[in-house]
């Protein structure tokens, strides 16, 4: 259907939250692909489709720094609500994009350490693992779409701070 | 009612369309792949009604109807940002269509050669399901009419199967 028909809908934040559980709840349940290789064919495309859309009537993003802030600035605002905090270079293809408070993760609730047990739960990053994967892939279907090739991985030590660090394939 | 956050709905209706395709290609015929989306609904549903009750203020249901109808006009708005009707009932006020004529889920999906049979929204029946399940209301709930499969409209057609009662003393929780 049209595109001027979609744009500027909006649906509850719940909706989404909600189906990213029961997509990691339901390719956790199965056990034959591994999961994460399923959330990720998702999530990839998903990246590849919004990005398409939001980039369609703008002029082409020329070097890897230009693409990279597109992805914090606006594409970040419009999925996460909010712009990467923090984004650091080492200049040689790897970039660490940091949200002190990322949308994805804000409602993970973990159990609290006990001083004196032994630590029996998943830690924070153990249980957000499962959930980043598919923010993870939307980030690298978007970056491959506009022509940068990475891999992206994810850090949540400290919840709600996420670290995502994004390393570009060099080409020789 | 609280508008609770919102977000672009092509982020939502994107990833579920990936969603469906991957379950497609992982299963084998398109009867489970129906299956399986009434499944997730079910546990999506089963969730979805906590957030409805603490958003929505509204007071309990007096009866079928008005449940049918607070699904159609405050949940259809809350969650998806479209509105239903309520039309069809039967005599005796146990089986109803909720129609959706504008249905956001669906915006940019064509269903290809071979995907026929495939209830593209069936998630929504599932969701339908699991969410009055959890206030005592079984419910069976299919698509009768489908606007991917050339119907003018997408038409949920619900029926009550028992109203669980509840009994006093409340079950405190633990």
């Amino acid at each position: 259907m049209s595109f001027s028909k979609s744009k500027g809908r909006t649906c509850s934040e719940s909706c989404l939250e909600l189906l990213s559980i029961e997509l990691v709840h339901y390719y956790n349940s199965q056990n034959r692909a591994p999961p994460a290789a399923s959330i990720e064919a998702i999530g990839f495309r998903v990246g590849r489709q919004l990005v398409e859309r939001y980039t369609k009537d703008r002029p082409r993003l020329g070097e890897h720094l230009d693409v990279i802030k597109f992805i914090c600035k606006e594409f970040w605002g419009d999925l996460f609500k909010k712009q990467v905090d923090n984004l650091r270079t080492n200049h040689r293809g790897t970039f660490v994009l940091k949200d002190s408070n990322f949308r994805g993760l804000t409602k993970l609730s973990v159990d609290p350490v006990l001083p004196g047990c032994p630590v029996s739960s998943p830690s924070a990053s153990e249980l957000a693992k499962d959930y980043l994967i598919l923010p993870c892939a939307i980030i690298r279907g978007a970056l491959c779409h506009l022509g940068v090739e990475c891999t992206v991985t994810a850090d949540a030590t400290a919840l709600p701070a996420c670290d995502f660090t994004i390393t570009i394939k060099m080409q020789r | 009612m609280n508008p609770g956050e919102s977000i672009n709905a092509e982020l939502i209706v994107l990833t579920y369309g990936a969603l469906v395709r991957q379950l497609v290609s992982d299963l084998e015929n398109v009867a489970s792949v129906n299956k399986q989306l009434d499944t997730m609904g079910y546990n999506i549903g089963i969730r979805l009604i906590d957030e409805y009750l603490a958003r929505s203020k509204t007071s309990k249901c007096l009866d079928f109807r008005d449940t049918a109808d607070k699904v159609a006009k405050v949940g259809f708005r809350m969650f998806l940002n479209t509105s239903a009707t309520v039309a069809n009932w039967n005599a005796d006020s146990t089986e109803c269509s909720l129609i959706l004529e504008d249905n956001p889920l669906t915006d940019f999906v064509e269903l290809p050669e071979g995907c026929e049979d495939l209830v593209y929204c069936n998630v929504l029946c599932g969701v339908v399901r699991g969410a009055l399940e959890m206030v005592n209301i079984n419910v069976e709930c299919s698509f009768v009419k489908d606007m991917l499969r050339g119907d003018e409209v997408y038409e949920m057609r619900l029926k009550l199967l028992s109203h669980g009662a509840e009994s006093y003393p409340f079950k405190d929780d633990d």
